[in-house]
């Protein structure tokens, strides 16, 4: 690593200050992605400011019709969230199949949202749910957030303090994991909501995208048969040493079944 | 910059370089190098320590996110308080034959003294899942999940008591 200065702000506007006066500053959250990139020298920043100290930013909170997860709240603690576990389940089903144990404690969703990694699993699940994304100037939905590979709609100085979610009537995912990282191969997250269903994929092309053939299958019938026959087109779909773009979009429709499944049971 | 934390249950102050690891801190500077370097690049889990009472990666933790917290690794592992004992789940390694070369082992320990510590009734499925993140060369991962069901039940009945 090369050297770099370190903020630990404790008012959201200081750190979106040091982040637009500062040249070549980086935001720091959990660190599970940005810790390696500067290990391997593919970030070299002048400085982090680390959202540690901003104990507002932590915590799930029950609106009824939604709950909100504080931007630095870790993936284990959304996973053993009772009021997650009951309210959407399949989001903490989500949250329990991120990484290991270890990258659950110090990972955040806000930090994994940002990053918007194509294999990562939140955007799946902020995207399937219709998310709202708060951040330290506006609300953002998910539909408009995510903009492809790394990409999203934040603006520099711009800070995700929450992600919103409405409570879904049943919700589900399922991923076939690529077993040395842990990321998803392909991983689907399925929402039913009295409106319809949405369907999200992540892993299987360059940023998390919908599957509207599937969205509209299964707001007739909400069980795995209804998608069974509904093919992905592999144009714009990755293809790398992990699996080509054909075997992926296989798995979309598989993992698609096994995440109405999981919603159903 | 300046940090204080507390390691292994004693107070301790530190300048620290912000882009330093807590595993290099641990083993270079504080000279505790029970904490391993497997892969330095958070896949195998040597490196396990607990931040806060949660295990964390110590090669992909900043040194400045120790400051105001609670640090404990392989040293601070100990039986009853005044005892000269081993912790259960140490003894239950050494009792199952839970390693072989003993590289991955602290930082298998110490997940897994995070597994017991969360959920007290673990089930071999919970062991093997919560052990997703430590990789071992090998035994085969059979005589570590018989080592933590084991150790796991000593530490509940040793607080039973």
């Amino acid at each position: 690593m090369k050297p770099f200065a370190y903020h630990q702000p404790d008012q959201i506007p200081d750190a979106a200050k040091l982040l637009t006066s500062i040249e070549d500053s980086k935001l720091v959250a959990g660190g599970m992605t940005l810790i390696p990139t500067l290990k391997q020298r593919l970030a070299s920043p002048a400085a982090l400011v680390d959202l540690s100290k901003l104990g507002s930013l932590k915590g799930i909170t029950d609106d009824e019709a939604t709950i909100t997860i504080g931007a630095m709240t870790p993936h284990a603690v959304v996973a053993a969230s009772k009021l997650v576990q009951t309210k959407i389940p399949g989001l903490a089903a989500l949250a329990s199949m991120i990484g290991d144990p270890a990258v659950r404690s110090r990972g955040t969703i806000g930090g994994s949202v940002a990053n918007n990694d194509p294999a990562a699993d939140y955007p799946a699940g902020v995207l399937g749910l219709g998310a709202t994304i708060v951040t330290s100037k506006r609300e953002i939905a998910a539909d408009k957030f995510f903009l492809g590979l790394f990409e999203t709609a934040l603006e520099l100085g711009e800070i995700i303090t929450a992600i919103r979610f409405p409570v879904p009537v049943k919700a589900g995912y399922a991923k076939f994991k690529a077993p040395a990282s842990r990321y998803a191969l392909v991983g689907v997250f399925v929402a039913q909501f009295a409106d319809g269903v949405r369907v999200a994929v992540t892993g299987a092309g360059p940023g998390v995208f919908r599957v509207p053939p599937m969205e509209a299958a299964l707001s007739g019938h909400f069980d795995p048969p209804a998608i069974a026959a509904i093919k992905i087109d592999t144009d714009g779909l990755t293809s790398d040493i992990h699996a080509e773009a054909d075997y992926r979009a296989h798995l979309v429709t598989v993992m698609a079944k096994r995440a109405v499944e999981a919603a159903l049971s | 910059m300046q940090i204080s934390f507390t390691l292994n249950g004693r107070p301790t102050n530190l300048d620290v370089e912000p882009a330093t690891l807590v595993a290099e801190l641990l083993r270079e500077q504080l000279h505790l190098t029970g904490t391993h370097i497997g892969c330095d690049t958070s896949q195998c889990g040597a490196c396990v320590v607990h931040l806060n009472g949660l295990p964390v990666k110590s090669c992909t933790l900043l040194a400045p996110a120790l400051d105001g917290a609670t640090l404990l690794t392989i040293e601070g592992l100990t039986g009853a308080p005044g005892s000269n004992q081993m912790h259960p789940m140490q003894e239950a390694f050494r009792e199952h034959h839970g390693l072989q070369c003993g590289f991955c082992t602290p930082g298998m320990l110490m997940t897994a003294v995070a597994l017991a510590t969360e959920k007290p009734d673990l089930t071999e499925a919970d062991v093997r899942h919560g052990l997703e993140g430590n990789i071992c060369r090998c035994t085969g991962y059979q005589n570590i999940v018989i080592s933590v069901m084991a150790g796991a039940a000593a530490m509940h009945d040793a607080k039973g008591e």
